[in-house]
């Protein structure tokens, strides 16, 4: 590539291996990219792992599908394989998703985000005999779900959120209580009371402040603040 | 379902909406007590008492004091939980701010129906 065709990007990434640091640095890089196009900011990060092999971080499908490659982007949450790279301030600072446990440089360990997520239950329940096919739903039931089943877990929003940063054991946090909710008003489940009464302590859901960072940075433009809302109702007709 | 045992009620939902319900009465309250003070300029004791030694008055001061305690207990407790996580100092700290609260709420009752 000609320095003509090229330029320069300056980024500051959180550098940190466990085994063999003290404690964690930003590193700066610089990266000569195409001045006539534009890329996204997973594929500087691949060019920039040419540059340093050492750097590490989580991506699969690449297309803002998968929900790896979540990352605290110039202080905001976001996919790196759909931030485009021209959107972005220099320099450009990256670092692992907030509050979660590092493994190393940007990957963080999910057990914790997963247990919430493990806690309600994610799959539909029905007591009632299978039919010979399948269980229908009508188009409106089914249009309930949207908004919903779209999220790919990829954290952004929990990271986001200052309930689930001091209490990620206790709150359920808005990726896990969005899937809540979606099947709480799903209309082939049939354990919507038990799943509403195993909601209603004072941290699962009531945790939530209503800040709505999650809305702020979701990926795919979902809202779980919403559907907290919604839960929130649906446990005050349910408990009163 | 996390258990706890020191929020004012053990219920999330409980606690929520007494939160908003207090918030709610505090805020009638406030608003009235601003609204008396500021159409009775140049204030003596006597028009103090006269509002203050009336019953329905006495009533709604009950109301608003029992709503700052609840109101507090669950905010500060809220707080607590999120920013001190050793749980000797957290649950000394809900005590003293319990105890402190109740205070507050048994001798605001005794000046109030002193009057």
């Amino acid at each position: 590539m000609k320095a003509s065709e090229t330029k320069k990007v300056h980024f500051q990434i959180y550098r940190y291996n466990p085994d063999m640091d003290k404690s964690p640095s930003m590193q700066d890089y610089y990266l000569d990219v195409p001045a006539d196009r534009d890329i996204m900011l997973l594929r500087a990060l691949l060019m920039l792992k040419e540059q340093d092999g050492s750097i590490t971080f989580r991506r699969s499908c690449g297309e803002g599908v998968c929900g790896s490659d979540g990352l605290n982007i110039n202080g905001r949450n976001g996919l790196a394989c759909i931030t485009p790279l021209s959107s972005l301030k220099q320099p450009v600072i990256l670092r692992p998703l907030p509050s979660f446990p590092v493994i190393r440089d940007l990957v963080v360990d999910m057990t914790q985000f997963y247990r919430q997520y493990e806690k309600i239950k994610p799959y539909l329940q029905n007591d009632e005999p299978a039919p010979a096919e399948e269980r229908l739903q009508s188009p409106k039931d089914r249009a309930k779900l949207d908004g919903l089943y779209e999220c790919i877990l990829c954290a952004c929003c929990s990271g986001s959120c200052p309930s689930f940063w001091w209490n990620p054991d206790k709150f359920i946090g808005p990726a896990g209580l969005l899937q809540a909710y979606r099947f709480i008003i799903d209309s082939r489940d049939t354990h919507t009371d038990q799943r509403l009464s195993e909601l209603d302590d004072p941290f699962s859901v009531f945790r939530c402040r209503g800040i709505m960072n999650c809305v702020d940075v979701c990926p795919k433009g979902l809202n779980p603040t919403r559907a907290i809302g919604k839960l929130r109702s649906l446990l005050l007709q349910h408990g009163s | 379902m996390v258990s706890n045992a020191t929020s004012y009620t053990g219920s999330g939902l409980r606690d929520w909406l007494i939160q908003r319900v207090s918030a709610v009465v505090l805020g009638a309250y406030i608003l009235f007590l601003l609204v008396f003070f500021m159409s009775h300029s140049g204030m003596e004791y006597a028009t103090w008492e006269g509002l203050f030694g009336q019953l329905w008055m006495k009533v709604f001061t009950f109301v608003a004091l029992l709503s700052l305690y609840a109101h507090a207990w669950i905010g500060v407790w809220t707080v607590l939980t999120d920013y001190i996580k050793p749980v000797a100092i957290r649950v000394t700290l809900e005590v003293l701010v319990v105890l402190s609260l109740l205070t507050y709420l048994i001798w605001g009752i005794v000046v109030v129906w002193s009057i």
